[in-house]
């Protein structure tokens, strides 16, 4: 379950903001996934509960979804990803590593692997809102 | 909008004991082979060690190993390395294949930063690193980001390998890395040049001996069991020894 692994990195700099912003305790953690890498959000959110301590023992995870824009580099093309296509081990190893899908997709205009994800690639945290220390 | 993946990096590697970025300015001088020899070589004398194949765009170790493609890492909250020749073996081979990985920068930086956050190495006495040839994204990310990390260097005996080798020392030294020390790698019977030698010890650094060029080396890939019964035996041990303190 990588997911586990994500959340765990999640929790551990939400945890690390939180002390930086001199919160108390959090109350709402927004987390951006990216399509590219195909996490679960019941699972990620599954993992994030049962794993939060701290600061964030009573905090709420909100997981939104972002769409994946890839950019092809040589000819210019832009074009919004789609797990669809793929076959199952193929959107398994871009689950991994997102970076491994210059292995397995191409441009549809010229054919390039050289292309950018320009958005969407993986897990980002995106807000947190929690109860400040009042001194 | 943070990533929050290097966070947990630090505490991925908590249990491991040393981890040995072998590397080299420049391509073509064994780092590979040494890497994965000094990893056997490790692993032979009962130590608990993993080897990290982070030459993404051109990797080798698993051709050196003869890793089979039906080896996997596990999943188990994260990424569990398979165990290959008695080593836990991680690369980005697992998931592209034979396929190339055409990775710029920023896509190697992402991928390095997503195998060390999501690898769970367990308890290690050494993580040695297979580098990519240079000193950019790979080595500039792991500076940043495994604060243990420490250099073997490795180099032939030509004069344009050891001028990058060069380059590459002055930035570790500019950034505080600790350098083990130099191997002067494929040293020809006939070549018993101190050069690099003396040149080494002008940077002040270790030199840590010579492994001779062997052809049979050729015949030892996909054998690692072969691996140490060839020019890199002595030399291996030697370097276990520098690496556990009991000298050369």
């Amino acid at each position: 379950m990588h997911e586990w692994a994500l959340a765990e990195s999640i929790l551990v700099s939400a945890q690390q903001i939180a002390e930086q912003e001199h919160l108390v305790s959090v109350s709402e953690v927004t987390i951006r996934v990216g399509e590219l890498q195909q996490v679960e959000p019941p699972i990620l959110r599954f993992a994030l509960n049962q794993m939060r301590q701290g600061l964030l023992l009573g905090a709420k995870f909100r997981i939104l979804k972002a769409k994946t824009t890839l950019k092809c580099r040589v000819c210019g093309v832009a074009w919004v990803y789609s797990s669809k296509k793929l076959d199952k081990a193929t959107a398994e190893a871009i689950h991994f590593v997102p970076e491994v899908a210059h292995s397995y997709i191409k441009c549809p205009k010229c054919n390039s692997p050289d292309f950018e994800i320009a958005n969407g690639r993986g897990v980002w945290l995106e807000d947190i809102k929690g109860v400040k220390r009042s001194d | 909008m943070i990533d929050p993946r290097a966070s947990i990096i630090g505490e991925r590697l908590a249990k491991t004991g040393r981890v040995v970025a072998v590397s080299s300015g420049k391509g073509g001088v064994g780092k590979s082979m040494v890497a994965t020899a000094l990893a056997l070589g490790l692993a032979k004398k009962g130590f608990r060690v993993g080897l990290f194949d982070v030459d993404f765009t051109g990797p080798s170790t698993h051709i050196i190993l003869g890793v089979s493609q039906d080896v996997q890492p596990k999943e188990d909250k994260g990424l569990v390395p398979a165990e290959v020749e008695g080593l836990c073996y991680m690369s980005l081979v697992y998931f592209v294949g034979d396929r190339p990985a055409p990775l710029r920068g920023v896509d190697v930086s992402n991928a390095l930063i997503e195998l060390l956050a999501v690898t769970q190495w367990g308890q290690l006495d050494f993580l040695i690193v297979d580098m990519p040839p240079g000193i950019g994204d790979a080595v500039l990310d792991l500076v940043r980001l495994v604060k243990k990390i420490e250099f073997l260097i490795i180099t032939t005996p030509s004069l344009l390998a050891f001028e990058v080798v060069k380059k590459q020392a002055a930035l570790l030294g500019e950034l505080g890395m600790p350098i083990i020390g130099v191997v002067e790698n494929m040293k020809q019977d006939h070549n018993h040049s101190p050069v690099i030698e003396e040149q080494t010890k002008k940077l002040g650094l270790r030199y840590l001996g010579a492994i001779a060029f062997d052809p049979n080396i050729e015949k030892a890939i996909g054998h690692p069991a072969k691996l140490l019964d060839t020019a890199l035996g002595e030399p291996i041990t030697n370097l276990e020894k520098v690496l556990l303190g009991s000298e050369m």
